[in-house]
């Protein structure tokens, strides 16, 4: 099976400045990686490159198809969710509005009331909101909206950026145990940005790290995590 | 008594007229941000449109159905072909582009039609109607009429249609709306047609009162700027509710402050804005802008 992400000399520009200098990787179907690396390593970036918000060159593959340089929206509706950092929540649409917007791109409708059900089953309190303004979600609330908006997509590749940022121990714990259960139920693929080492270490099978726009390591989870400097770098002991 | 519910009948009907106009401007401003002047212009050009349509023996509603499809087709080409090139230029420099259009419509529809002054049709009959001792004109209660029927097909759309809720998603978090699959400059430049459509109904509406000509919009459009601030430039509801109380209260002072009588009335508008800009910037309805500077 060709591999679900192929990138190859992947630069991205913003303006003139360059963020990312020739970074490479790939994922299996199925796969959970995880980009590691310190503020302004270029982890969004990748993200963003990957789909389409920055200027890029190099070469993106998407289930062996070549995405680099389509638009937003395109590459969007081939099944690639992306929940930004910060969320992206539209603060005056209901939470149920918010998630018809995730089902926008879809060409496939047939199944809306299940997939409803499925994210409601993931997230119950956003049931129990279903009515009310994103606006007025707690933080945590409105991250479990950001995933499930995504889902909404019924996407094959989930791009997550920094979905712990700014949330309670607690939240993102219940948060990442859906996110590994939404891969086993629906078998999508995982590119996760975290800054929390430990936590996307144990979810991930695949990690690499980024030094200032390249990759200086890439291996399983499990190798990398015993790696003394990964260890002291990232999991702080 | 009678004066006074007479007043505010009649200041509905106009009211009505500033409300679709103050909401092309608020849809548009929610959308990009940019306050359109050529808003008015745009009217007034759709209005030339039908009148032209109307004389040359189109049945009115006929016309008014095709002028609507005009004004959207021109409100979208407008965006892409005028207003799409400079969208990432600072906001001042897109609000002079748009003056800039005022003055080309304005200059336009007087080379095409001449300044002279036209009557134009009402669809509603002569008739004034009757309600115990007030008397209403039967084109001031359509006015009225054909503006809710629009709000209400508008209140539709958004709220119940795909197309609606990108268009909400779009004007809300742009970025956001692009990864959830959205063309959020087409649903720009969507919005813009809709802004027009808008405008040509209020054009259409209001020139059977002061006649057609090149500059009848420019008094409606400061009273459709006072609408909107009064109402917040963020809350469409707001802005119809803006347009209705500009209406009333533009009637009202008229008629019971003496030495403003009808020359004086456009400066109410003026003082509506500067009151409300004072006390709550915002409008009535509105929220106060948070931005990254």
């Amino acid at each position: 099976m060709a591999p679900i992400l192929e990138v190859e000399n992947l630069e991205a520009f913003y303006g003139r400045t360059k963020a990312l200098h020739g970074v490479s990787f790939a994922m299996e179907q199925g796969g959970i990686t995880t980009i590691l690396g310190a503020n302004g390593a270029g982890k969004t970036t990748t993200l963003r490159s990957i789909s389409g918000m920055v200027r890029t060159t190099g070469s993106i593959r998407f289930t062996g198809a070549r995405i680099d340089g389509k638009a937003t929206e395109d590459i969007v509706a081939l099944g690639i969710g992306h929940v930004p950092q910060g969320r992206g929540t539209f603060m005056d649409l209901t939470v149920e509005e918010n998630l018809r917007v995730g089902m926008y791109a879809r060409k496939d409708k047939s199944r809306v009331a299940q997939d409803f059900e499925r994210v409601y089953k993931y997230f119950p309190r956003l049931r129990e909101r279903r009515h009310q303004y994103a606006g007025t979600l707690s933080g945590g609330e409105q991250q479990m909206l950001a995933v499930s908006r995504a889902l909404m997509l019924n996407p094959r590749l989930l791009l997550l950026d920094e979905p712990s940022l700014g949330l309670a121990p607690l939240v993102v714990r219940e948060i990442f145990k859906i996110l590994s259960t939404v891969h086993e139920e629906a078998g999508v693929s995982i590119l996760i940005v975290e800054q929390n080492a430990k936590l996307a270490l144990d979810l991930a099978d695949h990690v690499f790290l980024l030094e200032t726009g390249r990759v200086v390591m890439s291996g399983p989870s499990s190798v990398l995590s015993q790696d003394d400097s990964i260890r002291r770098s990232y999991l702080g002991y | 008594m009678d004066i006074f519910l007479q007043q505010v009948l009649s200041g509905l009907a106009t009211g009505g007229i500033y409300a679709s106009l103050a909401l092309a401007l608020v849809m548009i401003y929610q959308a990009t941000d940019v306050v359109n002047f050529a808003q008015g212009e745009m009217a007034m050009f759709t209005t030339y449109l039908a009148w032209t349509m109307i004389n040359a023996g189109l049945p009115y509603w006929v016309a008014f159905a095709v002028t609507l499809v005009i004004g959207f087709v021109g409100g979208v080409v407008i965006e892409r072909v005028i207003i799409r090139p400079v969208e990432n230029a600072p906001i001042l420099a897109i609000v002079i582009v748009t003056i800039g259009l005022l003055v080309i419509l304005n200059s336009l529809a007087g080379f095409i039609w001449s300044y002279v002054q036209k009557p134009f049709p009402s669809p509603f009959p002569p008739q004034p109607i009757r309600f115990g001792g007030v008397v209403i004109g039967a084109h001031d209660v359509g006015a009225i009429a054909v503006t809710l029927v629009v709000l209400f097909f508008l209140y539709l759309f958004f709220r119940y249609t795909p197309l609606g809720l990108a268009m909400r998603a779009a004007a809300q978090n742009p970025m956001s709306s692009r990864l959830s699959g959205i063309r959020v400059s087409w649903m720009l430049a969507l919005g813009w047609g809709l802004a027009s459509v808008f405008g040509a109904v209020a054009g259409m509406m209001v020139a059977p009162i002061v006649f057609l000509d090149p500059n009848m919009m420019a008094g409606i459009q400061m009273y459709a700027f006072a609408a909107a601030t009064v109402g917040g430039f963020t809350s469409p509801g707001g802005a119809v509710l803006g347009g209705f109380l500009v209406g009333i209260v533009e009637n009202l002072v008229g008629t019971y402050v003496k030495f403003i009588g009808t020359e004086l009335k456009l400066t109410v508008a003026l003082a509506m804005i500067f009151v409300v800009l004072l006390v709550k910037p915002s409008g009535l309805f509105g929220r106060a802008a948070v931005r990254r500077v």
